[in-house]
């Protein structure tokens, strides 16, 4: 079981100058996924949730083709073995 | 201007301006002369940078800076070679605690500590809250008695943010520190950060019913002079004002500007009664007056303000100046400079006496700071 995260350039230096982050692990929600993340690059993580653990306005996260903002957010329940892909808004001037 | 960062050559006698724009960081470098300056930037392009500073404490320069990303938040970076390399983004994290509810929007403020605990260093961040470091930004918390202030849930933002922008420490007892944010005006502590009391007994707040709240008022910055500390200097959302007793009171000095309403001040660096600001029109328009660039300069605390205009443009110059885009050096004669919403920068050598355009074409200007490098 694993988690695989899809990160933006902007957080490739984040992890090691890798654009994907395999966890081993299972995880049943984006919530959970997240957590796994928290505790193996928290760094990485604080970047894309704030201290209180919600995704940060202007970035999006995606299972498949499913925007979470749409699916159920941090609650969106996940296959096993996901990708999530963080992509930033297109927000901005 | 090369597009690839650098960093300064800057060496000791020369003078370095840190820029901070919404769209990076950049460098000006000089000699002591002033008259000519090396360029270099942009330092994380793309991102805004509110807060620098240049901490000579420790005996070598060493920057800070708080980048903010659009999407993925603000991080606080260290250069020890003058921004030629940057600390990593992951290190240093300024965080408010889970159970606060608060989430860091930007940072607006870095200010180095007393010159005797070189360790020691202040964040002035968005929502108002500050943070210290004991150990040379290492690690960063946030200042319990300001974090858990009963006022908290009244303080309301303002176009900036909730942002706390201005940290001035009392030279001769450390225990006593001034804070100013908007809204909510400015707060002292006496205890070391303990506990924190309202500080704006005379400032008004033209945007509310009661025009003379304890609390509430739209602080845009304040400043002063560490010989004499207990003098300070208010630019206000509407109004212009001096406290010679450590903001217990404050007192009404527009005297002959243009406006009383603007964001940005500075003091000059040799001199406690000399002042500089730039007006703005209102509020409802964030322009320097009648289309004309003026710096204002008191020399005598506010008793008169006097327009400082030779060089810049005098026509059809609808500039905007914000809250830390001003500062001045330390060298004697004392340099002044300031960046305006345009993405211009002019700079003074002689005091503000004349001044030229340093550069033009940057991305908006939102900070300014200018050292002499030791």
């Amino acid at each position: 079981m694993s988690v695989t995260f899809l990160l933006p350039g902007q957080l490739h230096e984040l992890a090691g100058g890798q654009r994907r982050v395999v966890l081993d692990g299972h995880a049943g929600t984006v919530r959970e996924a997240f957590a796994n993340l928290r505790d193996r690059l928290p760094a990485l993580y604080d970047r894309v949730l704030t201290e209180q653990g919600e995704v940060r306005p202007h970035v999006n996260v995606f299972v498949g083709r499913d925007n979470i903002r749409w699916s159920g957010g941090l609650d969106t329940p996940l296959e096993p073995d996901p990708e999530l892909l963080i992509l930033p808004s297109v927000s901005g001037g | 201007m090369p597009t690839e960062p650098v960093g300064s050559d800057a060496e000791r006698g020369d003078v370095l301006l840190m820029v901070g724009t919404t769209k990076g960081a950049f460098f000006f470098t000089s000699d002591a002369a002033r008259q000519a300056w090396k360029a270099d930037g942009p330092h994380f392009p793309g991102e805004e940078v509110y807060a620098m500073a240049l901490d000579q404490r420790g005996g070598s320069p060493r920057l800070w800076a708080a980048p903010g990303n659009p999407f993925f938040g603000v991080t606080l970076r260290r250069s020890d070679d003058l921004g030629a390399t940057w600390s990593p983004k992951d290190q240093r994290p300024v965080k408010f605690p889970e159970d606060s509810g608060l989430s860091i929007n930007r940072i607006w403020q870095i200010t180095p500590g007393p010159d005797d605990q070189p360790d020691r260093m202040f964040l002035g961040v968005e929502p108002t809250c500050l943070f210290e470091t004991t150990d040379g930004g290492d690690s960063w918390a946030p200042v319990a008695g300001l974090l858990e202030h009963e006022h908290r849930e009244k303080w309301t933002p303002g176009a900036g943010g909730l942002c706390l922008h201005t940290i001035l420490q009392h030279p001769e007892t450390p225990e006593r520190i001034l804070v100013a944010f908007s809204t909510g005006g400015v707060y002292g502590t006496e205890d070391a950060g303990r506990t924190w009391n309202p500080r704006n007994r005379g400032v008004r707040a033209e945007f509310l019913p009661d025009k003379h709240p304890e609390f509430g008022q739209c602080v845009h910055k304040v400043a002063h002079h560490p010989s004499r500390p207990e003098r300070l200097f208010l630019q206000n959302h509407w109004g212009l004002y001096r406290s010679d007793d450590w903001a217990a009171s404050w007192q009404d000095i527009a005297n002959g500007v243009p406006s009383d309403f603007g964001f940005a001040m500075a003091v000059h660096p040799h001199d406690e009664d000399t002042v500089y600001i730039v007006p703005m029109e209102s509020d409802g328009f964030r322009c320097t007056p009648e289309a004309k660039m003026r710096v204002y300069r008191t020399r005598d605390a506010g008793e008169s303000w006097h327009p400082l205009t030779k060089g810049l443009p005098q026509e059809d110059a609808y500039e905007t100046v914000l809250r830390d885009g001003l500062d001045t050096d330390s060298s004697e004669p004392a340099g002044v400079y300031f960046g305006t919403r345009s993405g211009r920068i002019y700079a003074s050598h002689d005091e503000g006496d004349s001044w030229t355009l340093v550069h033009a074409g940057l991305p908006p200007v939102v900070c300014v700071k200018a050292a002499v490098i030791a």
